[in-house]
């Protein structure tokens, strides 16, 4: 079944490349190749700017960089060392591919429209470098003897096939991408970046690469632009605002985060757009810059997220789930047995102290997550609860102090490195990835444990049955209780096969069933040998729940111990409990 | 080097970054306001410049864009400006010939262009009006309420669409007055908008997006990058200066040099 599912996907595929190609072989006119040329490599670039900006949603305004790199260095090595263009575009894409790692280190710090804001100056400095440096108009040499060789064809055929076959390539990478364990990491960050890191997702990396991955391809659409169109390159057609504005009329069009959105995108614009400047274009200078605005404006107003999923959405949206209909399975037995053997200390919190401004969130605070426990964390709001879970799972650095996992530091370390070391978290607001279904917010962290996509997706299953939530795997994010939001977070926790999970008050906003059914599911997972550790306000269900408790008050451990000691100690009653619940405690006593 | 001649660029930066500063207000106004990036910005200084050109007294602006306007909208706008205003007034640059365009003030060694320091004060006083009315009028005290916190500024009975309309419509026009400032000595044409809108970018992020008195100084400072970096560099990388400068504050301090922390998205 999943062998043939993955046939299904290459076969619109290889439809769309085998009719790029009869259309190449049918068109007579040479201006139809033009325009054939034309829609093919603007779809790749759109394609290669999908991958960083519409899988990944990091926004690049610059992407002409690599595109004008690809350029120049080709024409440029055939000036200069009259190496032939087949060899040049790839010197040209290893080039950009350079670039894009030596921009996107400093530039991926930053986000959203910061990053958006700082790729505009990349190509704005290339393109007044080239004009300094004397390359305003590179004309590339006429080979006559060898134009096969230098990439030089009379037979505008030539040219459709060789942008079909970057296009083809493109168009492979992303579906590749789509389905791989990037494509999902990408996806996440995009949606949550820090619940993405959280799952196991190093997002710097996943950027970096989908960056390096988005360079290429721009940079060989450049070396084929330069070659069937241009004839002569300078800096305005290599690194100017059109081609963005090209790249991203054809995207918005066809629609972001699809690799179908580019392809749809071009076929629809770029003959417009050509027919409209060849048939009044003369009269009429700039009309190309005019339909792209237009476009532009339009599709913000009408359809912000593109034809493809315009399209889609009327079409009825996702194909109907096998299983949606099905019963939901009956929760996992409760679990009556004795708890698990409490072992040696699993993670050690020594003297951790963290500062914001002014604010001393933590100071000093000690102690030991000990194995197969659940450790209840209590306090006041403002205590510090939350600002801890984030120094254990990596969020934030602690000024001083360490943590350590099964005795070895985890200061500094990624919350996705902390989290393939096994500490899962929940946040206390449920952070899923909302155009994500169920189950792939929960494969995202599947892949933690498993590369294969496969294999992920089988643990995923898995991690929902535990949860009892596999009625629900199709469904949108959108579309859950609750319950069934905190159930799938723990799920996407639990998918990765955690030691230790963190869970930030998971009985928040539920009714009383769903305590229950969190207070019973948390029980399993220690009974299967997972540690936990709950910051928890509902002071009731952690008693019931809790074998230890440690109690924070701003930002300092005052009590830790067993739950009777602790609520009877008189600091905890002082701090948090209250005088009157010293009297509750003592009526049910008797 | 002497002293005279640093400060020659010092007064030349400081006298262009002034009108910088104007326009950069601008831009800050209506994404502090509206958290948009307008795009479209640096045309409607390049349609300032050509109204100035053609003398234009009267001018309006719809402000029924403001609520709707987003990124890639305004970058459509601003597409759509350029070109029509290529169709329609030719892409032949032109110019104002004024007689202080070539004169110029000397302060003992240091020579201060005549239409450069009119342009200044103007730009100057434009920015001290608008920071009093956005500082001392209940109208701009609403403005700055719906910048924020636009659903507390709702609950106190400020109609925050109307706002984002005033936002913008204020943006435009101090734009368009820094394009009028502008066309006394800088040539128009209507490709000119890309050249400032990502000065403007800059100014603005240096200053801290969204901030107005911080997208001023960032004006002034471009302005400043710019001339200053003739002395190191040659005249046709001038702007490198300035996209270097940019991208150092982005990566060391993206909130600006004295921005405010912006609103978690």
């Amino acid at each position: 079944m999943a062998a043939s599912g993955r046939l299904r996907g290459w076969l619109p595929i290889a439809l769309v490349v085998v009719a790029g190609g009869l259309l190449a072989l049918a068109l007579r006119e040479r201006y139809h190749h033009r325009i054939l040329t034309l829609v093919l490599l603007w779809a790749t670039m759109g394609l290669a700017w999908n991958i960083i900006s519409g899988y990944a949603g990091q926004t690049s305004f610059g992407h002409q960089a690599f595109f004008g790199i690809g350029a120049y260095v080709t024409v440029l090595l055939i000036l200069k060392a009259g190496l032939t263009p087949w060899l040049g575009v790839l010197a040209g894409a290893m080039v950009a591919v350079a670039a894009a790692v030596l921009i996107g280190i400093p530039t991926f710090r930053l986000a959203g429209i910061y990053f958006a804001l700082a790729t505009l100056a990349y190509p704005l400095i290339l393109r007044i470098v080239m004009d300094f440096a004397g390359y305003q108009e590179v004309a590339i040499p006429m080979a006559r003897e060898r134009p096969t060789l230098f990439m030089q064809f009379a037979e505008p055929r030539a040219y459709d096939l060789l942008a079909l076959g970057v296009f083809a390539a493109t168009l492979a990478l992303s579906h590749v991408i789509e389905g791989s364990r990037l494509g999902y990491s990408l996806v996440a960050l995009r949606e949550n970046e820090q619940a993405a890191e959280a799952a196991g997702v190093d997002t710097f990396r996943c950027k970096m690469l989908a960056y390096m991955l988005s360079a290429a391809p721009a940079a060989i659409v450049g070396a084929v632009y330069a070659h069937a169109i241009l004839y002569v390159v300078t800096p305005e057609a290599a690194f100017g605002v059109l081609v963005i504005v090209q790249t991203l009329v054809v995207c918005l069009v066809g629609g972001a985060g699809s690799k179908w959105g580019p392809v749809i995108g071009a076929a629809v614009m770029v003959p417009i757009s050509e027919t409209l400047d060849a048939t009044i274009g003369d009269r009429v200078p700039g009309i190309q810059g005019v339909v792209y605005g237009a476009a532009l404006v339009l599709i913000i107003l009408f359809a912000p997220e593109g034809l493809y999923w315009r399209v889609r959405g009327l079409l009825g949206g996702r194909r109907p789930a096998p299983t949606s209909s099905a019963p939901a399975p009956p929760a996992a037995a409760p679990v009556t047995g004795g708890p698990a053997v409490i072992g040696g200390d699993l993670l050690v919190v020594g003297e951790v102290s963290k500062a914001f401004l002014g604010l001393q969130a933590l100071s000093d605070v000690s102690f030991a997550i000990r194995e197969h426990e659940i450790l209840g964390i209590i306090g006041p709001n403002g205590a510090g609860k939350t600002t801890l879970f984030n120094v254990l799972n990596g969020f934030l650095v602690p000024d001083r102090g360490e943590v350590l996992l099964r005795g070895r530091s985890v200061r500094g370390l990624r919350p996705s490195a902390i989290c393939r070391r096994g500490v899962g978290r929940t946040f206390q607001v449920v952070r899923s990835f909302p155009r994500l279904t169920v189950l792939d917010n929960v494969m995202v962290g599947a892949f933690v444990r498993d590369r294969q996509r496969e294999r992920a997706e089988a643990r995923a299953r898995a991690a929902l049955g535990v949860v009892a939530l596999s009625h629900r795997a199709d469904a949108a994010p959108t579309g859950l209780t609750t319950l069934e939001l905190r159930l799938m977070e723990l799920a996407r926790c639990l998918a990765g096969a955690p030691t230790l999970v963190l869970l930030d008050e998971p009985l928040a906003g539920l009714s009383g069933d769903g305590v229950g059914v969190m207070i019973e599911l948390i029980r399993r997972l220690r009974a299967d040998g997972t540690t936990v550790a709950i910051i928890e306000h509902t002071m009731q269900a952690l008693l019931r729940l809790a074998d230890r408790l440690v109690v924070l008050d701003q930002g300092r451990r005052i009590a830790a111990g067993a739950p009777a000691d602790v609520t009877r100690d008189p600091a905890v009653i002082e701090a948090y409990l209250g005088t009157r619940w010293l009297r509750h405690a003592e009526s049910l006593r008797t | 080097m002497a002293v005279a001649e640093l400060l020659q660029y010092v007064v030349t930066g400081l006298l262009v970054g002034g009108v910088y500063a104007l326009m950069s207000i601008g831009l800050a106004l209506i994404f502090g306001v509206m958290r948009v990036v307008n795009f479209a910005q640096g045309d409607f200084m390049m349609l300032g410049m050509y109204l100035t050109y053609y003398l234009a007294v009267a001018w309006h602006t719809d402000p029924l864009l403001g609520a709707i306007v987003v990124i890639i909208l305004t970058l459509g706008l601003s597409l759509i400006i350029t070109n029509v205003t290529t169709m329609v007034l030719s892409p032949m640059p032109r110019g104002i010939k004024t007689a202080y365009a070539t004169r110029a003030f000397a302060l003992g060694a240091v020579l201060v262009n005549e239409a450069r320091a009119y342009a200044f004060l103007m730009a100057l006083l434009l920015a001290a009006v608008v920071y009093a009315f956005l500082t001392r009028t209940d109208l701009g005290k609403a403005l700055r309420a719906a910048a924020d916190d636009p659903e507390a500024a709702a609950y106190q009975a400020i109609d925050v669409r109307r706002m984002h309309a005033l936002a913008f419509a204020i943006g435009i026009a101090l734009v368009a007055a820094a394009g009028g400032l502008l066309a006394t000595y800088h040539p128009i044409e209507p490709t000119v908008a890309v050249n400032f809108i990502v000065l403007m970018f800059v100014a603005v992020v240096l200053g801290g997006l969204g901030s107005v008195p911080g997208a001023f100084a960032g004006g002034i400072l471009i302005g400043l990058v710019q001339s200053l970096t003739l002395l190191v560099l040659p005249f046709q990388l001038q702007n490198v200066g300035v996209f270097i400068a940019f991208l150092l504050v982005l990566y060391l301090r993206p909130q600006g040099l004295f921005g405010r922390r912006l609103r978690s998205v």
